[in-house]
């Protein structure tokens, strides 16, 4: 049996004086630790608004004493990392393009940088792996089949500069005209016979021979008399196995009938001149490089 | 010490306990937000900025409607990764023609602040149809839907009209233009320069590749404009802000 103790048989500490129903309520002191922890929140809190930018006043407020800002923050948190990398990022900035893979401390800081830029703003369309996607019209950047060059300073005005993108003059630019507009159906499935034919593939013999004078009006302009492309106009080979939105009968007739106009943006106003040249040297050291 | 023994007042009056609530409350308020509305280092002003076109309006209100501010941010913090991965940090001018802002809380995939101009419009209709297709790695769900709705653009003008109630500032002009401005952004043949005249900086393409305007064009018209605005490489940051 638990005794019952009236508050009287505690330590004299009194009581708040309310009453509710006959019970009422000790005014027992706070803790210590509690109540020093209240007051050392207190002075805390008066010194931090002191130090840091807190009170609103009438067109600003308090800066603090510290002069705390965020944006300073980040731009000097920005600034440590490019002193860090300062030497060997101007000398990457300032180097000739086709000296990069010779110089091995460059080349193996220009491929590191490169693959950490690659990952963040190239891999959601080439692959994380730079493959692509194969016949979707995103370019496998391994092999050595390459629409508008690919030695260093190519790949360097690619990415720069983008392909068909709107927002610059100096964008790789041509058009497939769109054949169906041009053309009968027939004579597009003759052309893509003759087109199976070139690439190796299984083909009608009859179709494909008709086909080879619809070649020579209409295709040869741009992908040359042979079908190997044309680098200039980014008009790929027809001749190889590798193709950019699929080599079967289906996918080259709506390639013939409806033309294709891949879009790559242009990367300078994103990216760093020095990013631009690393990245340039990584997809140029992944296989295909010239 | 008489003065703080008439707590028993307020604690036996539900009225005046709540009156005193509020005005302590109020207190708060007063000192902490009321003053963002005011001070000059709070309300930063930036060129380039302003509201949105008509197809991008729609678009905006799909990117509420399919909840894609659930997984994606639109609020580059002020931090060198960040900064690193996505382009500037976001300034609050950027968002002061959102209503309500699609600053987002959870990053499940990346932020979309600054994702115009990042991709090809090709890409994006990949991307939202079967977005495994592009990333492999990606947990997004499938909008190829997107591309089925066709939008007539019917009520364009009332809800520009709503955002102009809200403090947007929609002229006159632009909301009895709103259905043509709607039409002709995904026009290139079309007259289009009334609308870059409105919308300085609008993209006029065919979006999806599709004929109509689809919810897909809408959606990536949208998505194409967001954070290309501000031109940073004349924008000077005053670190007092």
């Amino acid at each position: 049996m638990t005794e019952h103790r009236s508050h009287q048989d505690d330590q004299d500490v009194g009581t708040t004086g309310h009453s509710w129903d006959g019970i009422e309520e000790l005014n027992n002191p706070l803790p210590r630790w509690w109540l020093y922890t209240l007051y050392v929140c207190i002075i805390w809190g008066i010194g931090y608004t002191i130090a840091y930018p807190a009170w609103p006043l009438i067109s600003a407020a308090t800066p603090g004493l510290l002069g705390f800002s965020t944006r300073q923050d980040v731009a000097d948190e920005i600034a440590r990392f490019e002193t860090t990398n300062g030497q060997i990022a101007q000398r990457l900035a300032m180097a000739d393009l086709a000296d990069i893979p010779a110089d091995p401390g460059l080349n193996s800081y220009a491929t590191a940088r490169g693959a950490a830029v690659f990952r963040t703003n190239c891999s959601q369309c080439h692959g994380a792996g730079a493959a692509g996607v194969q016949a979707a019209g995103y370019p496998n950047l391994l092999d050595d089949d390459w629409l508008w060059g690919g030695d260093l300073a190519a790949i360097h005005q690619t990415i720069t500069h983008g392909i068909r993108s709107d927002a610059d003059d100096d964008t790789r630019w041509s058009q497939m005209p769109v054949f169906g507009e041009i053309l009968e159906p027939e004579q597009i499935d003759q052309v893509v016979m003759y087109v199976r034919t070139i690439s190796g593939q299984s083909h009608d013999a009859g179709p494909a021979a008709a086909g080879a004078v619809i070649f020579a009006e209409n295709c040869a302009a741009c992908h040359g008399e042979t079908g190997m492309g044309e680098r200039a106009l980014g008009a790929p080979n027809l001749t190889d196995a590798i193709w950019l939105y699929g080599g079967s009968v289906d996918r080259l007739r709506e390639t013939v009938t409806y033309a294709r106009a891949g879009m790559m943006p242009n990367w300078s106003p994103r990216l760093s001149e020095t990013d631009i040249r690393a990245v340039a040297t990584y997809v140029h050291q992944l296989g295909g490089g010239e | 010490m008489s003065f703080l023994d008439k707590h028993k007042v307020l604690e036996k009056n539900a009225t005046l306990l709540l009156v005193g609530s509020l005005l302590v409350v109020s207190i708060g308020g007063i000192v902490e937000i009321a003053p963002l509305f005011y001070l000059q280092n709070t309300i930063e002003e930036v060129e380039g900025m302003r509201p949105y076109a008509p197809l991008e309006l729609a678009g905006r209100d799909i990117y509420i409607r399919e909840g894609c501010y659930v997984c994606h941010s639109q609020m580059i913090r002020p931090m060198r990764d960040e900064v690193e991965r996505y382009g500037h940090y976001s300034l609050a001018a950027e968002s002061m023609y959102d209503h309500p802002f699609q600053w987002g809380s959870k990053r499940t995939g990346p932020d979309l602040a600054r994702v115009g101009g990042r991709y090809s419009d090709a890409w994006h209709v990949d991307h939202l149809s079967d977005p495994v297709s592009v990333v492999p790695e990606s947990v997004m769900p499938k909008y190829a839907f997107l591309k089925k709705h066709l939008l007539e653009g019917t009520y364009i003008q009332d809800t520009m009209r709503a955002h102009q109630i809200v403090g947007v500032p929609y002229s006159d002009d632009m909301i009895e233009n709103g259905q043509r401005d709607f039409r002709v952004q995904i026009n290139p043949d079309g007259d289009y320069d009334a609308l870059l005249e409105r919308y300085p900086g609008a993209q006029v393409r065919n979006f999806d590749g599709a004929p109509g305007i689809s919810e897909m064009d809408a959606l990536i018209a949208y998505l194409q404009m967001l954070g290309t605005l501000v031109d940073f490489s004349t924008f000077n940051a005053d670190v007092s802000r």
